[in-house]
C-alpha cells in the first residue's frame, strides 16, 4: 500500500504531559554509558545552576518517539512499520531537559516522499514545558524500505 | 599556563566546561570506542521505550531482510554524543545535535558485540556566541555508520 502524501502539513494535538523523573534520567544515562555526575547527582547539577539532574542530549527521544508513533502507526497513513528504519535525527535545544520537567509534544508531518520504492517520512516534534515554553525541536526522518518486486 | 590549557583536547578533564579561547578549528576531541552488545541493546530498549524487534529478535530481523539484529540508531547517536558530552562536561551545553544514519550497526550474539569508534573535530567557531561546531565520525567494523553528524556546543 502506498503512503498517503496528503498527510504533509498535518499536526497532531499535544500529548498528555510526561513528568521527567530523576531515576528515568539516571536509567537512560546508564543505558548509554554516561557517568557524568551532572546526569546522576542533583548536587553536581545544582552546582552548574540546574534545578535537578540534566538529561543527556538524546533523552528527548523517550517522548518524541512515542508521539511520532501516533503518526507512523496511523493505519490511514499506510506506512509499513515492519520495514521502517531510522534515516535521520536532529535536536535543537532552547534549554536542556531536567528532572521535574513536564513535557508535552506536538508532532507535525513535514514531508512525505517516495524514492525508488522506499517511503520517506519527515516529522517534527516540538517539546514544551508545563508553562508552554519551548524546550526543544526534534526532527526525524524514517524510511520504510520497499519490498523487492512490489 | 595550566595543563588543561596546554592541551585543549583534554577539555573538561578538570571537571569544567572547556574555554572558547583554548580551542581552535581543527582541535580534535579524544576518540572513544564503544562496545555494543546484545545486552546493551536490551537495556537501551527498556530505557528508551523502543522495543522494535529488529533490535533484539534475530528471527524477526532476518525475516524483514536485515543480516541480523541491529543497534537502535538512537543508541549509536547517543554513544557518539558521549565524545562531545564527556569533553564539554555539561550536557546542557549541547545546543544542537544531528546525524544521518547511513548503515545499520549489526550486533552479533557474542561477548564483544559491535565496536563503534567515534572521533570529533572542531570545524567551526562563532566568537559572539562562544559556540563551537563539533563534526563527528563514527565507524563500526571499519564502515561509516553516521553522516553529517554534528553538534553545536556552548563553551565557557
Amino acid at each position: 500500500m502506498a503512503i498517503d502524501a496528503s498527510f504533509v502539513g498535518r499536526s497532531y494535538p499535544a500529548t498528555e504531559p510526561y513528568l521527567v523523573g530523576r531515576e528515568k534520567i539516571r536509567e537512560f544515562a546508564t543505558a548509554i554509558g554516561v557517568t557524568s555526575p551532572v546526569c546522576h547527582d542533583p548536587v553536581a547539577a545544582q552546582a552548574l545552576g540546574y534545578a535537578d539532574v540534566v538529561a543527556p542530549p538524546t533523552f528527548a527521544v523517550v517522548v518524541t518517539m512515542k508521539a511520532g508513533n501516533t503518526v507512523t502507526f496511523d493505519p490511514d497513513l499506510g506506512l509499513d512499520y515492519s520495514r521502517v528504519v531510522h534515516g535521520e535525527q536532529s535536536f535543537r535545544y532552547t534549554r536542556p531537559i531536567v528532572a521535574g520537567d513536564e513535557l508535552a509534544v506536538s508532532v507535525t508531518v513535514e514531508s512525505i516522499r517516495s524514492v525508488a520504492g522506499n517511503d520517506i517520512l519527515g516529522l517534527r516534534a516540538d517539546v514544551t514545558d508545563a508553562s508552554g515554553d519551548p524546550i526543544l525541536s526534534a526532527r526525524s526522518v524514517v524510511v520504510a524500505r520497499g519490498r523487492a518486486g512490489s | 599556563m595550566t595543563a588543561a590549557m596546554a592541551d585543549p583536547a583534554a577539555g573538561g578533564a578538570d571537571g569544567r566546561v572547556p574555554r572558547f579561547d583554548d580551542v581552535s578549528v581543527g582541535t580534535m576531541l579524544p576518540e572513544q570506542t564503544f562496545q555494543l552488545r546484545r545486552v546493551d541493546l536490551v537495556r537501551y530498549a527498556g530505557a528508551s521505550g523502543d522495543f522494535n524487534p529488529i533490535h533484539w529478535n534475530p528471527r524477526f530481523a532476518t525475516e524483514v531482510g536485515l543480516p541480523d539484529v541491529i543497534a537502535h540508531g538512537m543508541l549509536t547517536m547517543a554513544e557518539a554524543a558521549r565524545v562531545v558530552t564527556d569533553w564539554v562536561v555539561d550536557p546542557g551545553a549541547v545546543l544542537e545535535y544531528g546525524v544521518r544514519f547511513t548503515r545499520p550497526v549489526v550486533v552479533p550474539d557474542d561477548d564483544l558485540g559491535a565496536s563503534l569508534v567515534v572521533s570529533g573535530e572542531i570545524t567551526e567557531l562563532t566568537a559572539d556566541a562562544r559556540t563551537a561546531v563539533v563534526s563527528l565520525t563514527a565507524t563500526a567494523n571499519g564502515q561509516t555508520v553516521l553522516a553529517r553528524a554534528r553538534a553545536v556546543v556552548r563553551l565557557r
